[in-house]
């Protein structure tokens, strides 16, 4: 019998706010949070452009000498981890330390630092590294730090699944807790990757938005003029509980976790299929988790990335599980406003489709002033919208072929 | 700055501790609140100041913040 599994804290740091009132108050407005990157000289990179954080203050959260000592990959899960249990009005203490844990996924760790690293390993003369290299780079470390900084000592992992990450970090955390293996789960995805060597990269891929030139208007998910992605950073993190141990502390319920689908689409390293068969199957897989029918989801929280190949094979994978109602659900691409982070996505549209839920707003799809033809759902343009949501998806597909799904659902007692 | 100064200064940023704190006694592990990389750390930004180099032997004999400087000062000549 599988025990059911709410949300009761909600903790973000992203390039629209560094907690979860600005970013919804933002989202809901339909500002963006991309412009010119400022983390490096991109002077002679082909694109400029990223959504970073703004304003975000780490010595709130981290001493000078964790500072230091920690990648912001790091730093963005405290952060938010802290917010989120403050949130959830939950300590963690003698009495549920061991029932706690934490799963925080990242798509690439502390990229940053060991580009860093590198550079001065490099410096003529003897070599001498700092004996924090390993432990400030680790994708795991997010996880690792969090559950010291809080005392949980439950089970601890982290997903590296690419964009799909902090999904399957909240999945597999679901599932913890779903099966008794933990009655609280710290869980979501964190990305610090705005580095010459990621921006680099992904260019070369061809993945990126060049629109240097207007990075507001770069991020433009099913937009005919949509030439990639714009790459973002944050972390998203959410306390998941076992019900009845939310009732009885007196918890606030955001909503329910009800499912998680998770397929791959064994065909190629980055690219998806035409059609998107295996999203396709996590949607489905994810609405049989929860036992909840197609028609009674109410908003989609697309992957979206605003790449050409991702936006028409996931709308042409709607349609495939949805069909005749696919005309009537809401379906937005945040990461028209926040960029992509990467494995911070999973964790921070999580976070969407919970407050979409719980307010009853959805929050708008910016930048699809020409819609692609083929393109061709409610994808709440430009503006939020009213809407009563009793079930929301949220996802997020990831290189390697992984394409995973949750289901959250209102909670009704 | 004089030697002890400047190590009071390297310590205070290295670990993250006040000036009230950093007394001559202070053991680092004990009273400092460091573990046995923050000391490779602080180490390493000690030989980096002072130009000099602390075997791994030599650290080991590094317990306290006089410790340090006596040690700064021989590798200087400053000491006998």
């Amino acid at each position: 019998m599988k025990r059911r599994v709410v949300i009761t804290g909600l903790g973000t740091v992203n390039p629209l706010g560094n907690n979860v009132s600005d970013f919804w108050g933002a989202l809901c407005a339909g500002r963006s949070g991309i412009g010119p990157i400022t983390r490096f000289d991109a002077s002679n990179f082909q694109t400029r452009i990223a959504g970073e954080l703004k304003n975000f203050d780490p010595l709130q959260f981290v001493n000078k000498k964790e500072l230091r000592r920690y990648d912001n990959f790091i730093i963005y899960a405290l952060a938010s981890a802290e917010m989120a249990l403050a949130d959830a009005r939950l300590t963690i203490g003698n009495g549920n330390a061991e029932r706690t844990g934490v799963i925080i996924g990242s798509g690439i760790g502390g990229i940053t630092t060991i580009e860093k690293l590198k550079e001065a390993m490099q410096q003529p003369g003897p070599v001498k590294l700092s004996p924090f290299a390993v432990p400030s780079a680790l994708a795991n470390l997010a996880a690792g730090h969090v559950s010291i900084r809080f005392g949980a000592k439950g089970p601890i992992s982290c997903t590296v699944t690419a964009c799909a990450a902090g999904t399957n970090a909240l999945g597999d955390a679901s599932r913890t807790v779903a099966l008794g293996y933990a009655d609280i789960m710290i869980a979501g995805g964190t990305e610090a990757a705005i580095s010459p060597l990621t921006v680099a990269g992904f260019s070369a891929m061809r993945a990126l938005s060049v629109r240097n030139d207007a990075p507001e208007k770069a991020s433009r998910p099913f937009d005919k003029d949509r030439d990639g992605f714009v790459i973002g950073e944050g972390c998203g993190i959410l306390i998941l509980e076992e019900l009845s141990h939310a009732l009885k502390r007196g918890a606030r319920i955001y909503a329910e976790l009800a499912g998680f689908g998770l397929t791959s689409d064994a065909f190629h390293m980055a690219a998806p299929p035409p059609g998107h068969e295996g999203a396709a199957r996590s949607m489905r897989l994810a609405l049989q988790d929860a036992g909840v029918a197609p028609e009674e989801i109410g908003y989609i929280n697309a992957h979206g990335t605003s790449t050409p190949l991702n936006d028409l094979y996931e709308t042409q994978a709607i349609k495939a599980v949805f069909g005749a109602h696919s005309r009537n659900l809401l379906v937005s691409s945040t990461k028209s406003m926040t960029g992509h982070l990467l494995g911070g996505a999973g964790g921070l549209e999580a976070i969407v489709c919970v407050k979409a839920i719980h307010e009853g707003v959805v929050p708008p799809t910016i930048n699809l002033d020409h819609p692609d033809a083929e393109c061709d759902l409610d994808y709440v343009p430009h503006q939020s919208r009213k809407r009563d949501v009793r079930a929301a998806l949220s996802n997020t597909f990831g290189f390697g072929g992984v394409n995973a799904v949750l289901l959250f659902k209102k909670f009704a007692g | 700055m004089s030697i002890e100064e400047k190590v009071v200064e390297i310590i205070m940023e290295q670990l993250d501790v006040t000036k009230e704190e950093c007394v001559l006694e202070a053991s680092f592990i004990d009273d400092l609140g460091a573990d046995s990389l923050d000391i490779v750390e602080l180490i390493m930004a000690l030989e980096e100041n002072f130009g000099i180099e602390i075997s791994d032997e030599e650290l080991r004999k590094i317990r306290t913040i006089q410790d340090s400087i006596n040690f700064i000062k021989k590798k200087k000549g400053l000491l006998t």
